[in-house]
C-alpha cells in the first residue's frame, strides 16, 4: 500500500486517494485559436515515463484537494507532494 | 523440425526422453534482417510466424530483452473470446477465433484451446438491455450470443449467490458460448517452434537500446548484442511502448499500468466457462488444474512495476466474494501483475508509423491474449505489404485526433472515472 503525504493533511494510506493521471499535461488556453495537435496532445498524448512522474491525486476521503506527487513508476516510491499552486522540479 | 505425436512421443520414451530436439535455437544475431520484430511475446512470434508461413519473409529476427513468454502472454488470464459491439472489433476479434480454433493443429502443439463460453452477468433491467444490444450486434457480425434470463443463469453457475439478500442480484447474462480459454504460455512455445523452424532468429535476453532513423527511414536496431540493421522494424512490446517510443521521440496515446490476477488453490470442478461479474469488475475462470483464476481492476495509476499492490487485490475480491461466497474458504495460492499498454479509447494501434519501414502493435489494454494469433495474422500483413489489412483498417493510431475512436466500453486509461 502506497503512503501519501497530502499537503494539508499528512501522511495517510492509499485507500484514502483517488489518482487523476499525468499532471504536466497543459490544457490549451481558452482565448486562443486551438490546433487539432494541440487538443490532440492535451486530450491523448502521454509521455507516461518509467522513473519519475509527476501526478495528480485527490485526497478523495479526506479534506478532498486536489495535489501533485513526485512518484517512481517503477518502483512507487514517492519524493514530494506538493499544492497545486506549487511547482515540483 | 521434429513432428510432435504420440509416435514420437513412444519413440522417444524409449529413450528417456534425452533424445529430444530443442524447440528453438539460440542463435547469435545476424548483421542484419529483412524484419526485426521487437518483443518476443505472443504477439511478437505470432507475427513472425505469419511473415513466414503466409507471406515466405523468413529473413527475421524476434529479438526479446528477457525470455520468450516471459511478459503478458504468460501473466494473463488466458481468456479468449469475441464479444465485442464495434464492428471493427467485432470483425478483428472473430476472425481470430476461427484461427484459434485450428491453431493447436497448425502448431502441432496443444495450446489447449478450450471453447467452454462466457458468460456477462446483468445485475440491472438497464444492464439487461445493454447486453441485448451488444448480443444483437455480435449477432449481426456473426458472432454466437444468447442472452440468457436468471434462471438460465442459475443452471449454468449454480454455486454463485442467488440469495434474495445480495446488494447486486443477478437479472441474467450476456453468453458468447464459444468463447473460453487456452493454455498461453503454449501459445508462446508453439508460435517460437513454427517460426524457428521456418528460419526464424528468436534472439533472447537481447534490449533494445536504440533507433537507427536516417531521414525519416529505418535502418537498424542498437541492442545489448550489438547493432541489427533492419529494412523493416515491428514494435510488439505492450507494456513497454512507451519507453521504445520515448526513444523515438514519439508521443503516443498510451498510458501504462499494472494488472493483477491470482489464483487460488486446486479444487474439484466447480465452474466450467469463464464468468465476468457486472456490478464491479472481476472475472473468473477455473483452469484445467483446478484452481481459480481471478483478475479484475488495474492498479489505477501509472506503473511499471510488474507487481501489484494489495489493496487492488483486496477490492477486486470483494467483488468476488459477492458473486461467489464460496471463494471465502480458498486459500490464495499466488498473485501477480503486468504491464499494460493502455490506450485511450480502450482498442487496439496496429498501424504504420511516420517513420518509414516502422510498424507499431500497441495499445492491448487488459485484452491482448485473445487476439494473439489475428494480431499477429494483420501485423504481419501490414509489415509485409506495408499497407493496412482490411482487419485493422481502424485500428490506426490517427483515429484520436480524427475523433474516429473505438471506445468500446468507453474507458480506456482512465479507470479512475469508471
Amino acid at each position: 500500500m502506497l503512503h501519501i503525504n497530502c499537503p494539508f493533511c499528512g501522511l495517510r494510506a492509499q485507500k484514502e486517494f483517488a489518482y487523476g493521471g499525468d499532471a504536466t499535461v497543459k490544457r490549451p488556453e481558452i482565448n486562443k485559436e486551438v490546433s487539432k495537435e494541440e487538443w490532440d496532445n492535451f486530450v491523448y498524448m502521454r509521455k507516461s515515463p518509467r522513473g519519475k512522474h509527476i501526478e495528480l491525486w485527490h485526497h478523495i476521503s479526506g479534506c478532498r484537494q486536489w495535489f501533485k506527487v513526485q512518484r517512481d513508476t517503477a518502483t512507487h516510491e514517492i519524493f514530494k507532494t506538493a499544492k497545486m499552486s506549487e511547482e515540483i522540479v | 523440425m521434429q513432428k510432435y505425436s504420440v509416435f514420437s512421443l513412444i519413440k522417444n520414451a524409449f529413450s528417456d526422453h534425452q533424445n529430444w530436439e530443442v524447440a528453438w535455437k539460440d542463435p547469435t544475431p545476424k548483421n542484419e534482417y529483412d524484419v526485426v520484430i521487437i518483443g518476443g511475446g505472443g504477439h511478437g512470434l505470432a507475427t513472425a510466424y505469419y511473415l513466414a508461413k503466409v507471406h515466405k519473409i523468413t529473413n527475421v529476427a524476434v529479438i526479446e530483452k528477457g525470455w520468450i513468454g516471459g511478459g503478458n502472454v504468460g501473466r494473463n488470464t488466458t481468456i479468449i473470446r469475441s464479444n465485442f459491439m464495434y464492428d471493427a472489433n467485432a470483425r478483428f476479434n472473430e476472425f481470430g477465433m476461427d484461427l484459434w480454433r485450428n491453431l493447436s493443429q497448425e502448431l502441432n502443439f496443444n495450446v489447449m484451446f478450450s471453447p467452454r463460453g462466457i458468460i456477462n452477468l446483468a445485475h440491472s433491467d438497464a444492464q439487461m438491455n445493454a447486453y441485448a444490444r451488444r448480443g444483437n450486434s455480435m449477432r449481426l457480425n456473426g458472432i454466437d450470443a444468447k442472452l440468457l434470463n436468471r434462471d438460465e443463469v442459475k443452471k449454468l453457475i449454480p454455486m454463485a449467490d442467488f440469495s434474495d439478500e445480495v446488494r447486486f442480484p443477478i437479472f441474467g447474462g450476456l453468453m458468447q458460448p464459444s468463447a473460453g480459454t487456452a493454455r498461453h504460455d503454449g501459445v508462446a512455445w508453439g508460435y517460437a517452434r513454427q517460426a524457428d523452424s521456418m528460419g526464424v532468429d528468436i534472439i533472447q535476453h537481447c534490449e533494445v537500446e536504440g533507433f537507427d532513423v536516417e531521414s525519416g527511414k529505418i535502418k537498424g536496431v542498437r541492442t545489448s548484442k550489438g547493432v541489427i540493421k533492419a529494412k523493416k522494424v515491428g514494435l510488439c512490446v505492450a507494456g513497454s511502448t512507451n519507453i521504445l517510443a520515448e526513444k523515438l521521440n514519439m508521443t503516443l496515446p498510451i498510458e501504462t499500468h499494472l494488472l493483477q490476477a491470482c489464483v487460488s488453490e486446486p479444487v474439484k470442478p466447480v465452474l466450467d466457462g469463464v464468468v465476468t461479474f457486472g456490478a464491479g469488475h472481476f472475472y473468473i475462470s477455473q483452469s484445467d488444474k483446478g484452481e481459480m483464476v481471478m483478475g479484475g481492476d488495474l492498479d489505477g495509476y501509472n506503473s511499471y512495476a510488474q507487481r501489484g499492490n494489495l489493496p487492488t487485490i483486496q477490492h477486486v475480491l470483494t467483488g468476488g466474494l459477492a458473486l461467489f461466497p464460496f471463494l471465502s474458504r480458498l486459500k490464495m495460492l499466488r498473485t501477480w501483475g503486468g504491464i499494460m499498454d493502455m490506450s485511450m479509447d480502450g482498442s487496439p494501434i496496429i498501424d504504420k508509423t511516420h517513420i518509414e519501414g516502422l510498424y507499431l502493435n500497441c495499445g492491448w489494454c487488459y485484452g491482448g491474449f485473445k487476439s494473439t494469433p489475428v494480431s499477429g495474422w494483420t501485423f504481419a500483413h501490414t509489415i509485409a505489404q506495408d499497407r493496412l489489412h482490411e482487419l485493422n483498417a481502424d485500428l490506426t493510431l490517427n483515429r484520436f485526433s480524427n475523433g474516429y475512436l473505438l471506445d468500446e466500453k468507453g474507458l480506456g486509461t482512465k479507470t479512475w472515472i469508471s
